[in-house]
């Protein structure tokens, strides 16, 4: 393999790894600032219970988020040097307010949030729950800003030549609403609430099987149903508007996610099935006319097909339609489970629908596979630019690093990355198990430690 | 045109700040973990992890920040750097990696073996980072083979000359001198004692560092002195740090163990200090062929960059420098060792 596609496939893995963690942070932060808000106005000691406990899970989680984290920092120039001579001067000011508004308070309240339960008053420990809260959606905002501009460059110019052409920034506020920013923005953190949702769910359901902790699982299920709810049902609506600005933006993109070679035809809207790019058919269950009648609402309306552009300039259409369908499919059995899982909480039936606590269990990998296709989908959706109609993924590779050393980097990370999951996995399982027992409460806390 | 402060050189000094904020605040945890491995008892362990365990990750930030700052205002930097010391950093990171999992995972089982491996990973990951980060310093004031499309083209064993190792080594014991002063300041009763043998320890190793590189530096690179030759003024300097050191073992003696720390804190900064206005305007040197260079001139970002970055900067640094103080001072007084039985 080149060293080109071995820079992919790492930064692909190592971003997807990182992408693990930070939507169950993201989602459980808002989770804390509930049971907490709850615990403070109510006093009753089980939302204490509850808070004290996913703080401790949390805990696990960010370590690990930030581990992965500062790889990801350090890769663009580490692997895509050229690239990031060519969107240091735009992106980089994303990156540094990502440091200084997000970073700096996320890890800093954390600690008050995770040692601070005798340190500070309640009111106190409550602020610095809802400022990692806010910390954990800043660091989305930035991060996503700098990717949204690659994907739909804006307020920018051209300068420079050779070694020395770059975009330069134009307009600040117009990086920052960059055409697809807020679409994905918004459609990332709800999916993140879902993923931190359905994170509480399962464990909850968990216990509610075994029959153990089950006051402190009812607490937060009733905090985290709906919440799983309103979130899934968001994530059609919200994916609508990126699918509209994908549309507009990046019709290639577009195509490929629905197997759409013809520009003389409208656009059909498939549910299930495969695409064959060197034929330019697509075998599917479909609704005809369905994407096009979305779209404008005019189900005739021709939409651009992938026969508009220049092979070389196609994304990798299989692999883009495979995973926009299944994060969409993911998203559909969500709202059901979510819904079903409401419906039998409400009557006060969950603990006796034992099918449907498995169910939920396992459903804690949904928004994960949801998660993980989607950036598939939007990223490889991009190809063959690096920056969409600027710079090519080939031309942004970074020159004085040989394929042996990536060689050497990319094995060496999935060897640890393969560690570090198992005994991620681990000691969550080790925890959930242990539960939220007061005694282990008192002893954590009473310590102050790690 | 170059009249003192430009953007390029504010941004140069912004850099420099982030950077030694990280020195000073992740230089004690990166010390405490170098000397970790010689405390006598888990109980000890224990304690020297829960001086660092609320802070370490908001110092490593500073690093975060720092190199996110580097990229948005001298990418030319960023990418020549990472790029070319590719290897290095692949290992700077699996450190990074390490030592945050062995901080976050070690107490979380009851298990001694369980414990004994993120031990070793947690000191090992410590003298790594510090290492690297010294050779990467060394290997900017010696120079690195660039290419007219500003691109590195040394191998790796380029970088592994004998005064960047130097600087690397030294660059420890300065950390394990810090991290003891802070153990210092943390502790109390028999592990302090320990620590005070532990900062005199290292102020031994890191005084004889001190000299090599200096020495070192005036034969071999005396660039790195020119200004302080052109301007004398700049030596108060090098008078700041060389009085700092000194103060660390007699306010250690005097038990003022405060005003120990900032000395400590002191001479990391003005060592930083040193190594920026050696390189300055440089950033990069090229070596051979100094018209390749990596200056803050031709590799900075444009105007409109600078001076966004600025105005976030001052908008959002006075937030992170109150919170963090606050968040210090809660933390405040010695990890409490009583209530640790268990
Ligand atoms: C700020 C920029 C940025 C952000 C926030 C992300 N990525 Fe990305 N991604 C890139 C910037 C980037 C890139 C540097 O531009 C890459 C490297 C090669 C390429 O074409 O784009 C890339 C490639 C890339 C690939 C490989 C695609 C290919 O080479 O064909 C995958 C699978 C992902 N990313 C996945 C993710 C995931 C799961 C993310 C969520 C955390 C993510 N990316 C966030
Ligand atoms: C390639 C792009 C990315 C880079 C360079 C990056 C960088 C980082 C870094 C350096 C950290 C550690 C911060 C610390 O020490 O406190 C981190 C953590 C984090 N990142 Fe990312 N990140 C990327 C993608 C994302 C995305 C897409 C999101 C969310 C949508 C995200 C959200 C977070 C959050 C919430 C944390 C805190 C740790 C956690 O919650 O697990 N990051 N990231
Ligand atoms: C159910 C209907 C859904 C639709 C119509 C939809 C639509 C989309 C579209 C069009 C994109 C690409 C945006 C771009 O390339 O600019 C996207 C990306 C993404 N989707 Fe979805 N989505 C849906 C459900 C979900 C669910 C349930 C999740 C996770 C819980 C999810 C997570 C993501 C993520 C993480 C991305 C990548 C970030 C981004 O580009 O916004 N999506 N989605």
């Amino acid at each position: 393999m080149d060293a080109e596609t071995l820079a992919r496939i790492q930064f692909g893995l190592t971003a997807a790894f990182h992408f693990i963690f930070p939507p169950i942070s993201i989602g459980l932060g808002v989770i804390l600032v509930l049971l907490e808000g709850i615990y403070l106005k109510t006093k009753n000691p089980v939302y204490e219970l509850a808070t004290k406990f996913w703080v401790r899970i949390f805990a696990i989680v960010f370590a690990v988020g930030v581990a992965s984290g500062i790889v990801m920092e350090f890769q663009f120039g580490t692997n895509w040097s050229v690239y990031s001579r060519f969107v240091g001067d735009i992106f980089g000011s994303a990156l540094a307010a990502e440091g200084i508004f997000a970073f700096f308070l996320e890890s800093g309240f954390l600690a008050v949030l995770v040692f601070g339960w005798n340190r500070v008053t309640p009111k106190v420990h409550f602020l610095s729950t809802i400022m990692v809260m806010l910390g954990s959606h800043f660091s989305a905002i930035w991060i996503l800003v700098a990717n949204s501009w690659q994907q739909t460059p804006a307020a920018y110019k051209i300068a420079g030549e050779g070694v020395f052409r770059r975009a330069e920034i134009t307009d600040f506020w117009g990086l920052v609403f960059n055409p697809s920013s807020m679409d994905r923005l918004v459609h990332t953190v709800v999916a993140s609430w879902a993923t931190g949702a359905f994170f509480v769910v399962s464990v909850s359901a968990y216990y509610l099987l075994k029959q153990r902790h089950q006051d402190v699982a009812q607490a937060a299920l009733r905090v985290a149903i709906p919440f799983a709810v309103v979130a899934s049902l968001l994530q059609p609506l919200t994916g609508h508007k990126s699918v509209a600005g994908v549309a507009q933006n990046q019709p290639a993109k577009l195509a490929a996610f629905e197997g759409h070679y013809d520009s003389t035809k409208p656009m059909d809207l498939v549910l299930l099935g495969w695409t064959n790019p060197s034929t330019g058919q697509t075998t599917a269950i479909k609704i005809p006319g369905m994407a096009s009648w979305l779209l404008y609402r005019d189900a005739q309306r021709p939409v651009i097909g992938l026969d508009r552009f220049p092979k070389q300039d196609w994304p990798p259409v299989a692999w883009v339609f495979q995973t926009y369908h299944l994060m969409v499919g993911v998203g559909m059995l969500m709202i059901a489970l979510s819904l079903l899982a409401a419906w039998r909480f409400r009557a006060g039936k969950l603990p006796e629908c034992k099918g449907l606590l498995q169910a939920l269990v396992v459903a804690v990998a949904l928004p994960h596979i949801a998660n993980q296709a989607g950036w598939l989908s939007a990223e490889l959706g991009r190809q063959p630019w690096i920056v969409y109609g600027l710079l090519r993924t080939s031309e942004g590779l970074s020159k004085s690093v040989p394929g042996s050393h990536v060689l050497t980097s990319l094995i060496l990370f999935t060897v640890i990355y393969a560690m570090l999951f198992a005994l991620f996995l681990f000691l969550l399982d080790s925890k959930i198990k242990e539960g939220p027992t007061a005694k282990v409460e008192s002893k954590r806390s009473d310590r102050g430690l790690i | 045109m170059d009249y003192p402060f430009d953007l390029q050189t504010t941004w140069f000094l912004l850099v420099g700040v982030l950077l030694t904020g990280y020195a000073i605040l992740d230089g004690f945890d990166l010390g405490i973990g170098t000397v970790y491995l010689l405390a006598k008892s888990d109980l000890h362990r224990r304690t020297l992890l829960n001086a660092i365990g609320p802070v370490w990750d908001g110092n490593e930030v500073w690093l975060i920040t720092g190199g996110g700052a580097l990229f948005a205002a001298f990418p030319h930097v960023y990418a020549t750097v990472f790029s070319g010391f590719y290897l290095p950093f692949m290992l700077l990171l699996f450190g990074l990696i390490f030592r945050a999992v062995a901080i976050e995972f070690r107490s979380k089982l009851e298990s001694a073996r369980w414990r004994q491996a993120w031990d070793v990973s947690f000191g090992l990951a410590s003298v790594l980072i510090a290492l690297l980060a010294g050779v990467a310093l060394g290997n900017m004031i010696v120079g690195v083979p660039l290419g007219p499309d500003m691109e590195y083209k040394g191998t790796f064993f380029t970088l592994l000359n004998p005064y960047s190792v130097l600087v690397g080594v030294t660059t420890v014991a300065l950390f394990t001198m810090h991290g003891s002063i802070y153990a210092v300041l943390k502790t109390e009763g028999e592990l302090q004692e320990q620590a005070r043998k532990w900062v005199f320890g290292s102020i031994i190793f890191f005084a004889l560092c001190y000299l090599l590189t200096t020495m070192a530096t005036l034969l071999f690179f005396p660039h790195m002195a020119e200004k302080f030759r052109t301007q004398p003024l700049w030596l108060l300097v090098p008078m700041v740090n060389v009085l700092a050191l000194f103060n660390i073992p007699r306010e250690i003696y005097r038990r003022n163990e405060m005003m120990a720390f900032l000395s400590s804190c002191v001479a990391v900064a003005s060592l930083m200090a040193l190594f920026g206005i050696g390189l300055y305007p440089n950033l990069v040197l090229s070596n051979p062929n100094p018209e390749y260079s990596l200056t803050i001139r031709n590799a900075s970002s444009s105007e409109a960059s600078l001076t966004i970055m600025l105005t976030i900067a001052i908008l959002g640094m006075p937030f992170v420098l109150a919170y963090t103080s606050a968040i210090y001072w809660v933390f405040r007084g010695k990890v409490n060792t009583q209530a640790l039985h268990y």
